[in-house]
């Protein structure tokens, strides 16, 4: 096998936002990945018992890590989001450059919305 | 000249070294994502508190424990998927880039299981 170059090669490429969206979608999914690590780390703690949970819950709960938690919302949503638009292009629709521009920018806003409304039921409570 | 028809000459000289199989899994599993996802954020939200009995009491739900252990194990799925596409494109190497895949996809089969048992340790009473 030759040494071909493989794509991605990111340093050729202008910045565009094409490239804003599919790097955010990546980083997105990556750092997604390490927020289902903690997922099930917190239900490993819930199935020990009380105890177990309140520990889990203090060594999660640092304030440091709550900004962590409030990016991993924007990247679920985000993730989400852009994930629904590559299964739209995947039927072979919204493909053309201004109806692409559109979506990006429409999935940009949409998860920056959701993140702040998760927040803010988060805060103040859905029930309450 | 070579007997090869041309075809034969590039499938599977990607940085996969395979052909849709994945592309298709990826799809598949961020299909079902999308509701699970919707419905693991919003479940989470309406709980009335997040303290030990009712996280319980809401895991032990068969409804809960199946979902969640399907978003578990899909989430698995799916992010093994996109971290494998990541280090196929950014590791270099052979060696390094095999060893980086079966630790990943060591890391995931874990977590994955890892979660499934953690609710169903919590679905068949054993954290009430």
């Amino acid at each position: 096998m030759p040494n071909r170059p493989l794509s991605p090669h990111l340093s050729v490429y202008r910045f565009k936002y094409t490239l804003t969206t599919s790097i955010l979608n990546r980083f997105t999914g990556a750092a997604l990945s390490g927020g289902l690590a903690l997922l099930v780390f917190w239900l490993m703690a819930v199935a020990d018992g009380a105890g177990a949970q309140q520990r889990a819950e203090r060594l999660l709960g640092a304030t440091p890590l709550r900004v962590l938690y409030a990016a991993l919302i924007f990247a679920l949503v985000y993730h989400l989001l852009a994930g629904i638009r590559h299964l739209v292009w995947d039927t072979g629709r919204g493909l053309e450059r201004s109806q692409a521009r559109r979506s990006a920018w429409l999935i940009g806003v949409l998860s920056v919305l959701g993140t702040l409304a998760i927040l803010a039921a988060l805060c103040h409570g859905v029930s309450r | 000249m070579s007997l090869t028809s041309p075809l034969r000459q590039v499938l599977g000289a990607g940085p996969a070294r395979s052909g849709v199989h994945h592309w298709w899994l990826q799809r598949l599993t961020s299909i079902a994502l999308v509701p699970l996802a919707i419905w693991f954020v919003v479940s989470l939200l309406v709980l009335p508190a997040h303290d030990h009995l009712t996280v319980v009491h809401w895991m032990a739900q068969s409804w809960t424990a199946l979902l969640l252990i399907l978003t578990v194990v899909i989430g698995a799925w799916h992010s093994q998927l996109g971290l494998q596409v990541i280090v196929e494109d950014y590791v270099h190497g052979a060696g390094a880039k095999t060893l980086t895949l079966v630790l990943l996809a060591f890391l995931h089969v874990l977590i994955a299981t890892a979660g499934v048992f953690a609710v169903l340790r919590v679905a068949f009473g054993a954290a009430a």
